[in-house]
C-alpha cells in the first residue's frame, strides 16, 4: 500500500479529515522549505504538497505565480526539489509528499528518471496541472512501475466518464478543483461542490480532496465535512509572502493558519460524530 | 515505393484524432478546459463542413477582408539580386493589414454560431489583437486583448488601435512581460469564464484543435498562391518562404503545396543578435522538444525546463514556441528551417521600401532578408514565393528609434 492510501486509510480509522498544505518548494528561499515541511507537519498537515517552480504557471493565480518568481529567482529546479523531499526524508518517513506542478520540467529530465529519482528521495505522489488523463499514459506508466502515485485533477466540468478515466489511471487521490479558474480565486461555493462530490463518489471509490479557494478555517471545515481531504495553497502562500522580508519568521508564524484549520476541521468532525 | 507513398500522403493527413503530428501537438491543459476544448473541437467540425457556414466565411473574406489579395511580382527588387525571379504574397494589403484577419475572421464566426458573446485573445506585436477587436466591434461582442507590458511599450500604435475598435486592452505584467505571458494570461481568463467565452488564439500553437483551425483558416493564403503563380508564370514555385514565431503564416503559404515535393519551404525564425548569442526566438533552430501552452512542440528553455526569455526586434516573433505542425514538418525534413538576425531583417526592411515601395513588417521582413540571401544563388528563370505576412506602418516606432530617430 503507497503511504498515501496508507494515511487515508488510517485517517479513516480515527475519523479525521486530511489537511493537505501546498507550498512552492524554494520561496521564499530554499533554506526556508524542509523546515517549514516539518512545521506545517507539526501544525496538523496529514499530507503536504510540494509545489514545483514554473517559469509559466497558467492554472495559477497572481499569488503562486509570484512564488514561482520567487523560488526561481534561486534556480529552484526539479532536482532541486527531489532533494528537498530526500532531506525530509531524514526526519519524517511517514507524513506523504505529493509533488504539484507543471509537464515541461519532468519532460525535460524524463519520465523514468524522473519517477526513479521521485521514489528513491522518498515522493508519494506526483500532480501535474497540465497533464489531462488523455495525454498522461506514458507518463503513469512511470510513475506506476515506481509505485508513485498519479494524481489528477477534477473539474465542476468533468463529465463521468473522464472522472472514471482518472479514477482507473490515478492513485492516492482524487484532487477535484471546487471551481473553474485559477488558484487562490474567491469563488467557492460549498452547496455546489458537495452537489458535485457526490457525483465523483459515484464513479470512484478513491478519496476526494477538494481545493481552490479554501482560504480560512470556517471555509476548511466547511469543505471538511463532506470531503477526504482540504487541500489549502494560496492562502498558506499568502502568509508566505507577506513574510517574505522576515524569513526567519516564516517556520514559526506561516504554519500558524495549517494549525487554526486544523482545529476548526477536528472540532466540526468531532461536533458532527456525536 | 508504396511505403514511401504512405509516408507522403501522411504530411496533410495530420493531425491525428487527438491533435497529435507525431510526437508533436496534443492537449496539455488543466482539466476545466477539456470539455470547452471539447465542445469547440465538435463546433468547428460541424461548420467546417456546414455550406452555410462556408459561404459566410468566403463571403466576409472578400467583402470585409479584401481577398484575393494579389501575388506581385516585384521586378525591381529581384533584378537588383541579380537572381530568382521574387513574388510577394500581399497578406499586408488585407483589411488591418496583415494574415492575422484571415483567421479572427473565421474564429469570430465560429464564436457567432456557438452563442458567445465575450472574445479574447493574447497579442504579441499587435496585428492579432487588432484583427480580434476588428472582428468583436463587428459582430458586436466584447473583447479583451491580452498584452504583455514590454509589447504595450513597443507597439502603443496597435494598443490605440485597439482600444478605438472597444477592446479593453489588459496589460500582462508577470514573467518576461510579452507574448508568451499575455498567452498565459489569457488561458487564465478563459479557465475562469469558460462559460461565456471564446478564445481566438492567433496562431497554429496551443492545444488541439486550435493548430488545425487556425492552419485551416490561414491556407486561404497558399490556396490562392498557388492559382496565382500558376496563373501568371504557367508553373509552380521553386521555393516558398515566409517568417516563422508562431507560424501561422507560414502554415498557411505552405500547407497547400506540402505535397509539391519540388517546391522548397523554408521557414525563417528570428535570429535575433544571432544563434550564437542565444539572445533569438529560434526554438526550431535552436531549441529542444517540450511542452508549453498547450501542445508539445520545438521550446526555447533551459536545462531545468523553465522557458527562456526571447529576443527578437520583432514582437511578433518573440515567443519561445512555435506552431506543433511545424516542429513535426522539420523533424520528417519536409520545411528547412533557417534564421536571420535582426540586422539582416532590418536591411531587407529598408531595402524592400526603397525599391519596391511596399513597407513590410519587421515580422515579413525576416522572410524577405531570407530571400535576399537565397535568390541571387538561383538562375533568373526561379521562382520564389514570399509570404508578405503584413505591412510596416506599425514598425515605424522601433525602427526610427533604432536610428536614433524620433518622430
Amino acid at each position: 500500500m503507497s503511504r498515501i492510501a496508507a494515511q487515508f486509510e488510517s485517517l479513516r480509522e480515527r475519523g479525521r479529515k486530511a489537511l493537505i498544505p501546498y507550498i512552492t518548494a524554494g520561496d521564499p528561499h530554499p533554506e526556508v522549505t524542509v523546515p517549514l515541511m516539518h512545521a506545517l507537519v507539526e501544525a496538523g498537515a496529514d499530507i503536504l504538497e510540494l509545489g514545483v517552480p514554473f517559469s509559466d504557471p497558467m492554472a495559477d493565480g497572481p499569488v503562486i505565480q509570484a512564488a514561482c518568481e520567487r523560488a526561481l529567482k534561486h534556480h529552484v529546479s526539479l532536482t532541486r526539489v527531489i532533494d528537498m523531499v530526500r532531506a525530509f526524508r531524514e526526519r519524517d518517513q511517514y507524513t506523504p509528499v505529493v509533488l504539484m506542478g507543471y509537464l515541461n520540467p519532468i519532460e525535460v529530465m524524463g519520465y523514468e528518471t524522473f519517477a526513479q529519482t521521485a521514489r528513491e528521495a522518498g515522493v508519494d505522489g506526483v500532480l501535474t496541472v497540465d497533464l489531462p488523463p488523455e495525454e498522461s499514459h506514458d507518463l503513469v506508466h512511470c510513475l506506476k512501475a515506481q509505485k508513485l502515485d498519479p494524481i489528477f485533477l477534477c473539474a465542476p466540468n468533468s463529465d463521468a466518464d473522464r472522472i472514471r478515466q482518472m479514477s482507473e489511471l490515478g492513485g492516492g487521490f482524487l484532487y477535484y478543483v471546487s471551481f473553474k479558474g485559477v488558484t487562490g480565486a474567491n469563488r467557492l461555493d460549498v452547496q455546489s461542490v458537495r452537489d458535485k462530490l457526490a457525483q465523483i463518489r459515484a464513479e470512484t471509490d478513491m478519496p476526494v480532496g477538494v481545493g481552490f479557494g479554501i482560504r480560512d478555517a470556517a471555509s476548511a471545515a466547511s469543505i471538511a465535512a463532506f470531503s477526504d481531504a482540504v487541500v489549502v495553497g494560496s492562502a498558506l502562500v499568502k502568509r508566505i509572502a507577506d513574510l517574505a522580508e522576515r524569513p526567519d519568521q516564516i517556520v514559526a508564524r506561516a504554519p500558524e493558519i495549517i494549525a487554526e484549520m486544523r482545529k476548526a476541521i477536528d472540532q466540526a468532525t468531532v461536533a458532527r460524530a456525536s | 515505393m508504396q511505403a514511401k507513398q504512405a509516408n507522403e500522403s501522411a504530411l496533410t493527413d495530420l493531425p491525428d484524432a487527438n491533435g497529435h503530428f507525431g510526437p508533436y501537438g496534443g492537449c496539455f491543459v488543466a482539466e476545466t478546459l477539456m470539455q470547452p476544448l471539447q465542445e469547440l473541437r465538435i463546433a468547428y467540425e460541424q461548420y467546417s463542413r456546414d455550406p452555410d457556414f462556408q459561404a459566410e466565411l468566403e463571403a466576409d473574406l472578400k467583402h470585409f477582408v479584401g481577398r484575393p489579395s494579389p501575388l506581385y511580382h516585384a521586378e525591381r527588387w529581384s533584378r537588383q539580386l541579380g537572381g530568382a525571379q521574387i513574388y510577394l504574397k500581399r497578406e499586408d494589403l488585407n483589411h488591418t493589414g496583415a494574415h492575422k484577419i484571415n483567421n479572427t475572421v473565421g474564429q469570430a464566426l465560429l464564436a457567432k454560431r456557438m452563442g458567445k458573446k465575450r472574445v479574447i485573445a493574447e497579442t504579441g506585436a499587435g496585428q492579432h489583437g487588432v484583427a480580434t477587436a476588428t472582428v468583436a466591434a463587428r459582430f458586436g461582442m466584447e473583447c479583451v486583448v491580452y498584452m504583455g507590458a514590454e509589447d504595450i511599450k513597443r507597439q502603443s500604435v496597435n494598443v490605440y488601435r485597439m482600444r478605438l475598435l472597444g477592446a479593453r486592452v489588459e496589460s500582462v505584467e508577470s514573467g518576461s512581460r510579452t507574448l508568451k505571458d499575455a498567452l498565459n494570461e489569457a488561458m487564465r481568463d478563459w479557465v475562469t469564464n469558460v462559460d461565456d467565452t471564446f478564445y481566438i488564439i492567433g496562431t497554429v500553437a496551443g492545444p488541439h484543435p486550435y493548430p488545425v483551425m487556425v492552419r485551416d483558416f490561414q491556407t486561404v493564403i497558399g490556396r490562392e498562391a498557388r492559382e496565382q503563380v500558376l496563373q501568371q508564370t504557367g508553373r509552380l514555385p521553386d521555393a516558398l518562404i515566409a517568417c516563422v514565431g508562431g507560424g501561422s503564416n507560414a502554415i498557411g503559404l505552405f500547407y497547400p503545396f506540402l505535397e509539391d515535393k519540388d517546391v522548397a519551404i523554408y521557414g525563417v525564425e528570428a535570429g535575433g543578435d544571432g544563434i550564437e548569442t542565444g539572445r533569438h526566438a529560434a526554438p526550431l533552430c535552436a531549441g529542444r522538444p517540450g511542452v508549453l501552452h498547450g501542445n508539445r512542440t520545438y521550446l526555447m528553455e533551459d536545462t531545468d525546463g523553465q522557458i527562456i526569455e526571447t529576443h527578437s526586434v520583432s514582437a511578433g516573433l518573440d515567443y519561445p514556441g512555435v506552431g506543433p505542425e511545424h516542429a513535426w514538418l522539420k523533424d520528417c525534413g519536409r520545411v528547412r528551417y533557417v534564421s536571420v538576425t535582426d540586422k539582416q531583417a532590418l536591411e531587407a526592411f529598408h531595402e524592400l521600401t526603397r525599391t519596391e515601395g511596399i513597407m513590410p513588417a519587421l515580422e515579413s521582413s525576416h522572410a524577405l532578408a531570407y530571400a535576399k540571401q537565397l535568390a541571387p544563388t538561383l538562375d533568373k528563370d526561379r521562382i520564389l514565393v514570399v509570404n508578405l505576412s503584413g505591412r510596416g506602418d506599425k514598425d515605424i516606432n522601433t525602427v526610427a528609434a533604432l536610428e536614433g530617430i524620433r518622430i
